[in-house]
């Protein structure tokens, strides 16, 4: 049987009964033939006999070049991997990241009419298996390509993580041009993909009279339209629709119409141009986010610290409390790494000033995370660490805002670090 | 309508059964599979399908053809519908009893049942799935069903899913999608109308005998039919058993007249042209239908006079064009054998010849619509299928129309519509599983007939006539009647009540409705109550056909006062001894001369008078009582 591999045509005999078709991968032991009829069926190895009938012929798509249309924007796609990028792996059977920008191209023909697109396959990994080095990467791979004169930028991303690349992301990058997070709740595979809508709709996006970072994603159930969010305020708030994004404390930014290709802006945000491109791609992976639950042992700080952990960020109960014999081990690791306050709640804004314990909190020197995501909170932290070392500048910076993740009219404070890395 | 010689044409036939099956939930989710109001919708969202290819690089030619992404496709939805019916979250694992009802199905249609079966996904982006695809698992293969006639072979049989119900153009309902389903598809042993339909009957008795779902829409038909020299094609959607014979037959003409014409075209030569614009020629048109229209055509050389051939009843050559040009969205088209016609006159018909560059043997096809790119694809749908008249029979899928004909529906799907479904695992079907489901399957025909002829004294023809029939728990509920207190029947009463119910149901149900009585509208409980009237001897046999006509044509009445009305409530036997005792003494010389074979003439006169209200059996004594008394 050592000469027969997968895709190749085969007869199977298995209780006096002959089947033909061909060979597929298989997860478990059983063998798996595709019927002609296009049917998988498993056979039991046991007294399975197995001939080849025909070598399979390689399946290669071919791809024909694609013609520029100097009329339309330039876009670069930026391939991270993820759902909207994935089809079967017959190594497990289920879902991986497999496609590159090209096949995204190839499987998004309208993309053509809004934009002539470059590819660039950066990653292929789902995104939980994101990781802060490859922010920075992703940051650096972002600039060069604004730097090259594109008037926008899709990064496709696996929607598990993206809310913490696009805060990453946010505050690693000051662009003049849209930067559009994009994702799929349902794998390309499927003809009811939600991968074409919030592609195309990103695409409409990045080429608008918008500059920054943010996630686009359906609107609702149906697909009809698409918003965009802001970078530092999306979160993934449900496991599997297609409407799983939502702003968090702050509006949406747009609404992109899929059928009419039209974008309507629903709150403030800076205009194409409207800053310069410069890129802070340092960043302090070192951080970690802790979930406070009633009984939680404070002794988790302590371990941080002693593992060598630059910073904390708690996700407290309500308005950003913990237990009071949480307070003496709050108080010494604040006094070792800045601690940060947020809420489990996810809509609000913390204020420790009107419960005992929140006024505690605040003089054993926790910083308030105010309304940001904790998620936002966290890599805002690792960022800022990246940045300075300096206590009163980090906390400066946790308390104003930098990339709209804070609801503050103070003047932002990106480009205001004494060190430079 | 006429007979075909079906061995000369070498007619072979299969058939796709499918049936939903009656479970708590449906396939691949906990949702219930009750069928809903459409006005009862709690919501609506709608979506997009494009095709994707398939594990193996191949995008699939009918999927291609059903939808490029453009359609916009409203679903309802119920206050019961899931995320996973929304295709906003993974399936859940296969439905366990919806997998063991299916493999009852298969182990009485004496099947083999795989030992890993794999969940696929069945490209449909025709919106009738929120997915665009079907989940389906082929489970079992190799089996038989044995018909009069003989063996048939039962190739494959699928546990699916149903999809939603079309509501409106591009409007589904979602309270179908996803009911369990199993499609049952048989080889094409097939060779007459006749057989197609016993197959059908047959199957639907196996079926019955499981848990399935009753009533109209929960069972359907596919038809594959093909002949020598034609080509397979699948007939969709065949709901009426009673059409099914003239469907069968009905292709049969279709394929058999398509040959003749592609015979004639070959005789004369004929081609097919390129699509030309011919919008100019109508731009003083007075038709409202081409009027401020783009209008394309192509000519048709030595086409003329077959678009009017017909092919099936009312369908033309032209028809067969129409139905290509229909699926690109254009209404209709015109063929110059109709011309002039529709609003165009002669002189535009001569124009439009002229400008094609036609001759009198030639024919022209044209249509119009607002979009040019609408009229460039019809048309080019209308010229592949013209070319396909000079190659013969085209195989496709077509849809079965209410009167036995059948339009063009989609090219025959190939194996590129299936992908692995990932999102659930293969199932091992163990041999302990089938092992159990084996111990328990229900009775079989074979055994049921046994017990009828056993429990009843039913006589063999009878026993396998109801045994097989679909109306086979309906005669055990009305002999229930007969059943005494311990469960026992009177074994002496079982065999005449067995065969005058066999007889009702099988034979007086069908002449009532020949005779243009509206049956369907007698109910299980109208014909268990006419039963117990004759069970408490109120009426007598002879009188249960008229009792059921007056209740199928009157449907508030009760079996009772049907019965009294009719006046077919029994007679006492003294009042039976009086009529007897009035004809006897009125043929006393009659009888004299006759002697014993007076009784024979004499039953006719009485039972004239008595007929519906007293047994048969009882006059017969009675009367040969009195006489052979007058006699002595």
């Amino acid at each position: 049987m050592d000469d027969i591999r997968h895709g190749d045509r085969v007869r199977v005999v298995k209780d006096e009964k002959e089947f033909l078709g061909v060979l597929m991968p298989s997860a478990t032991d059983f063998v798996v033939i595709k019927l002609d009829s296009g049917y998988n069926v498993g056979f039991a190895p046991e007294g399975l006999k197995m001939a080849l009938v025909e070598k399979g012929a390689p399946v290669t798509a071919e791809r024909l070049p694609r013609p520029v249309r100097s009329e339309l924007p330039r876009l670069s796609i930026i391939s991270t991997g993820g759902t909207i990028a994935s089809k079967v792996d017959y190594r497990t059977g289920a879902v991986t990241s497999q496609f590159d920008a090209e096949d995204i191209i190839d499987a998004i023909p309208g993309l053509a009419e809004i934009a002539n697109i470059e590819g660039v396959m950066l990653y292929n990994i789902l995104s939980e298996n994101m990781r802060p080095e490859l922010w920075s990467e992703l940051a650096l791979c972002v600039y060069n390509k604004v730097r090259e004169g594109v008037n926008g930028v899709l990064v496709t991303h696996g929607t598990d993580t993206l809310g913490y690349s696009a805060a990453a992301l946010s505050f690693m990058l000051q662009v003049p041009v849209p930067v559009i997070l994009v994702g799929s709740q349902r794998s390309a595979d499927r003809p009811s993909s939600d991968n074409v809508v919030n592609t195309i709709c990103a695409a409409v996006a990045a080429t608008s009279n918008l500059a920054g970072v943010f996630v686009i994603m359906h609107e609702d159930a149906s697909d009809d339209a698409c918003l965009v969010h802001r970078g530092t305020r999306t979160k993934k708030m449900h496991t599997s629709r297609r409407d799983a994004f939502r702003s968090v404390n702050a509006a949406p930014v747009a609404r992109v119409n899929y059928h009419e290709r039209s974008l309507q802006f629903l709150a403030d945000r800076t205009s194409r141009g409207g800053c310069e491109l410069s890129v802070r791609p340092k960043i302090e992976p070192k951080c970690a986010l802790i979930k406070f639950f009633p009984g939680a042992n404070p002794k988790i700080m302590d371990y941080y610290v002693k593992q060598g952990y630059k910073g904390l960020v708690i996700e407290g109960t309500g308005l950003g409390h913990v237990a009071s014999d949480w307070i003496p081990h709050v108080k010494k690791t604040a006094a070792a790494i800045p601690v940060v306050m947020t809420s489990q709640c996810i809509y609000g804004k913390v204020c420790d000033r009107v419960y005992d314990t929140g006024r505690d909190l605040l003089k054993a020197g926790v910083l308030e995370g105010d309304d940001m995501l904790s998620e936002t909170a966290l890599i805002k932290l690792m960022w800022v660490l990246g940045q300075t070392s300096d206590r009163d500048e980090i906390r400066t910076c946790m308390k104003n805002d930098i990339a709209g993740e804070i609801a503050a009219d103070e003047t932002k404070t990106w480009g205001t670090f004494k060190e430079l890395p | 309508m006429k007979e075909h010689d079906y061995k000369k044409v070498g007619l072979k036939a299969g058939v796709e059964i499918h049936q939903q099956l009656n479970t708590a939930s449906k396939l691949f989710c906990s949702s219930p599979t009750e069928l809903r109001e459409t006005k009862d919708a709690a919501y609506e969202f709608y979506r997009y399908l494009r095709p994707s290819k398939s594990e193996l690089g191949e995008i699939d030619r009918a999927a291609i053809e059903e939808g490029i992404g453009t359609r916009r496709f409203v679903y309802k939805a119920y206050a019961s519908t899931c995320l996973v019916e929304n295709d906003d979250e993974p399936p859940m694992e296969m439905n366990l009893e919806a997998l063991k009802v299916a493999l009852q199905i298969a182990l009485l249609l004496q099947m083999r049942p795989f030992e890993q079966i794999h969940t696929m996904r069945k490209l449909v982006i025709d919106g009738s799935n929120t997915s665009g695809f079907q989940r389906t698992a082929l489970l079992a293969v190799d089996g038989q069903v044995s018909l009069r006639s003989g063996p048939v072979r039962i190739d494959t049989l699928s546990v699916e899913e149903e999809a939603a119900q079309i509501v409106d153009k591009d409007v589904y309902s979602l309270d179908r999608l996803g009911i369990p389903l199993v499609e049952i598809g048989t080889a094409p042993d097939l060779r007459t109308p006749k057989m197609v339909k016993e197959l059908a009957l047959t199957i639907g008795t196996i079926l019955r005998a499981c848990r399935v779902k009753r009533g109209l829409g929960t069972i359907r038909q596919d038809i594959n039919i093909s002949i020598a020299g034609g080509a397979r094609v699948e007939i969709k959607g065949v709901q009426a058993l009673d059409l099914i014979e003239d469907i069968v037959r009905l292709e049969v003409t279709r394929q058999l007249n398509l040959l003749k014409i592609r015979d004639e075209l070959q005789a004369r030569g004929a081609r097919v042209g390129n699509p030309v614009e011919v919008t100019s020629v109508f731009t003083r048109t007075g038709s409202n239908i081409l009027k401020k229209k783009h209008v394309w055509g192509v000519l048709l050389p030595s086409f003329a006079g077959l678009l009017e051939k017909e092919i099936q009843p009312g369908r033309r050559l032209g028809s067969e064009f129409a139905d290509r040009a229909h699926k690109k969205g254009v209404a209709g088209i015109f063929h110059t054998d109709e011309l002039p016609r529709y609003g165009i006159t002669e002189q535009e018909t001569q124009s439009l010849l002229r400008f094609l560059e036609a001759n009198s043997r030639d024919a022209a096809v044209i249509l119009a619509d607002e979009s040019a790119k609408t009229c460039v694809e019809a048309i080019s749908a209308v010229i592949e299928r013209a070319r396909k008249s000079i190659e013969g029979v085209p195989e496709e899928t077509r849809r079965a129309l209410d009167d036995g004909c059948s339009e063009y529906l989609r090219p025959l799907p190939g194996a590129a519509r299936m992908y692995p479904e990932t999102d659930v695992s293969p199932i091992a079907l163990s041999q302990a599983l089938i092992e159990r489901i084996k111990q328990r399957l229900p009775e079989k025909l074979e055994d049921r007939t046994q017990r009828y002829k056993r429990d009843f004294r039913l006589n063999d023809e009878l026993a396998q006539h109801i045994a097989r029939s679909e109306r086979n728990q309906l005669f055990e509920q009305v002999m229930d009647l007969w059943r005494g207190q311990d469960g026992s029947i009177a074994k002496d009463e079982a065999k005449d009540a067995a065969t005058l119910v066999v007889r009702t149901l099988e034979g007086v149900i069908a002449e009532l409705k020949r005779d243009g009585t509206p049956v369907d509208r007698l109910t299980r409980e109208h014909i268990l109550d006419v039963f117990r009237l004759v069970r408490s001897k109120t009426i007598s046999k002879e009188g249960v056909p008229e009792v059921l006509r007056s209740l199928a044509e009157c449907d508030t009445k009760t079996a009772d006062n049907a019965a009294v009305e009719l006046g077919f409530t029994m007679l006492s036997e003294r009042e039976l001894q009086a009529i007897v005792d009035d004809v006897v003494q009125s043929k006393l010389d009659f009888i004299k001369e006759k002697g014993v074979g007076a009784v024979g003439p004499l039953m006719g006169v009485i039972m004239k008078k008595v007929r519906g209200k007293v047994d048969g059996r009882l006059v017969n004594e009675v009367l040969q009582a009195k006489v052979l008394s007058v006699l002595q």
